[in-house]
């Protein structure tokens, strides 16, 4: 049983070479270029996450979502004269064998893209390497701390490199992910939150993600035949089996039914948190450590730090969305998110 | 991507001198080739018909395939690369530069010559 080949439902003059998993459509090459890159610019314009002249950093971890972001986001940018500035900002969580090697790939992106690119360490921010806090603290929860940290260095790349903007690579699929997450969690605040396009904290840096409707298979599609660089190797610490049981169970919903990704996301939209919820949860301010902004006295990465160096190993922020205590402390520095103190 | 290694060849033990064959090249990536000694790209000679139970034969195909490296090239780890008789879910196929899903999936009945590549969707973004 050899099918004879398909003929492209778009163009109808090439061969298909792919099925689209949001619609079953069977398109050649070109046009699923064409295709992919009009939708994200589409994603783009219709929530109109930028505007002329924005400094923009790809938040590039040398893997495939970001390697693919930073290819089309030039192409695009090109294309339809955004007018942004593109920088790519990586993180070096200090992981030997696997961090070392994928920012290799981002090096040889920033030659490929020529764009400006700034690495920003765990070791020089914190003070710690996650080779050291895993070697503290063991292979539990090390996500945990991955996560806080690289969300504030990232903020602090962004800062350092005067952008307006962080783009990253989530796509559809992670998004989804993070809702049957969040829905197993119980987390009804994250579950509206963490579908939105694009979000703002009171200081930082706006953050977005254009590949919000972008399909796994075709972000690896895409980086197939445009034959891009990319890096995929696991993180030899990621030991979170629940996000672990929460893509398996959705790439099985998936080949079941592929509009299963977007599906959830449209689920979690739904529960888009109301004004009222959110007003329960407590005021921004700023750590009074380093200055990053922060819902209590000491932001998450600076309490993460102070367990560490007092050696708890249990040190573990069980609500790492900020509802906990009431700290009164005012800070006592001023808002400055390129400085931490080292003390 | 960059593919320096050298193919590695394998041939099926089962295969007598005289039976048609089926040379193929097969390729992971993706973070698979780490399941299969780290290697992205091997050279494998496939009998042209495999027994389909009760004694009958059918002309050899990609569930077939995906079985015959599940036990001859796989070195670790089973469980990331098949899911009962084909692949998990989240490994891409292509079959000559073609999604796997317009060519009959493991139906697909392979030929001389025939490049399949099975790329993980599942590592890091
Ligand atoms: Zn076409
Ligand atoms: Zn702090």
């Amino acid at each position: 049983m050899t099918p004879t080949p398909k003929t492209c439902a778009l163009c109808s003059k090439f061969r298909a070479i792919i099925k689209r998993p949001k619609t079953g459509q069977q398109i050649c090459k070109e046009c699923f270029f064409f295709v992919f890159e009009t939708e994200v610019h589409n994603t783009i314009t219709e929530a109109k996450l930028f505007s002329r002249g924005d400094r923009v950093a790809i938040g590039a971890s040398g893997g495939k979502d970001s390697t693919v972001l930073a290819h089309v986001m030039k192409a695009l940018n090109e294309r339809y004269g955004y007018g942004l500035d593109l920088y790519l900002l990586s993180i070096d969580e200090g992981i030997t064998g696997y961090r070392d090697d994928s920012l290799e790939t981002v090096k040889r992106n920033q030659q490929q893209y020529s764009m400006p690119l700034k690495i920003l360490s765990y070791d020089e921010l914190y003070g710690w390497t996650m080779d050291a806090i895993v070697s503290q603290i063991g292979k539990k929860n090390n996500c945990t701390f991955c996560g806080v940290f690289r969300r504030q260095a990232l903020d602090r790349g962004a800062a350092m490199l005067k952008v307006d903007h962080i783009v990253t690579g989530h796509n559809a699929d992670d998004i989804a992910e993070t809702v049957l997450m969040n829905i197993m969690r119980g987390d009804i605040a994250r579950l509206g939150r963490c579908t939105l396009i694009c979000t703002e904290g009171e200081d930082t840096i706006k953050r977005s993600k254009p590949f919000k409707y972008a399909y796994e298979k075709e972000i690896v599609m895409y980086a197939y035949f445009k034959r891009l660089d990319y890096f995929s190797t696991e993180c030899i610490y990621s030991p979170d089996a629940y996000r672990g049981h929460a893509r398996t169970f959705l790439k099985d919903l998936e080949s079941a039914r592929p509009s299963a990704i977007i599906d959830i996301i449209h689920s979690g939209e739904a529960f888009e948190v109301k004004e009222e919820v959110r007003k329960g949860q407590k005021a921004q301010q700023t750590c009074r450590k380093c200055g990053y902004m922060s819902s209590n006295d000491l932001c998450k990465a600076c309490t993460l730090l102070e367990g560490l160096e007092k050696g708890l190993a249990e040190a573990r922020i069980i609500d790492v969305g900020g509802r906990t205590g009431s700290h009164e402390m005012p800070p006592e520095e001023p808002r400055e998110v390129t400085k931490l103190d080292p003390s | 991507m960059p593919d320096s290694q050298p193919d590695s060849s394998h041939s099926d033990s089962n295969l007598s001198q005289n039976e048609p064959k089926i040379p193929l090249r097969v390729e992971f990536s993706g973070g698979l080739e780490l399941l299969f000694s780290n290697q992205r790209s091997h050279r494998i000679t496939l009998p042209s018909t495999v027994p389909h139970g009760d004694g009958t034969t059918k002309p050899t195909d990609i569930t077939y395939l995906i079985d015959w490296l599940r036990r001859n090239l796989l070195k670790e780890r089973a469980e990331l690369f098949t899911d009962g008789a084909t692949v998990r879910p989240g490994i891409l196929v292509l079959v000559n530069d073609s999604d796997w899903e317009l060519e009959g999936e493991g139906d697909y009945q392979l030929r001389p010559g025939d490049e399949i590549v099975f790329i993980s969707t599942l590592h890091g973004g």
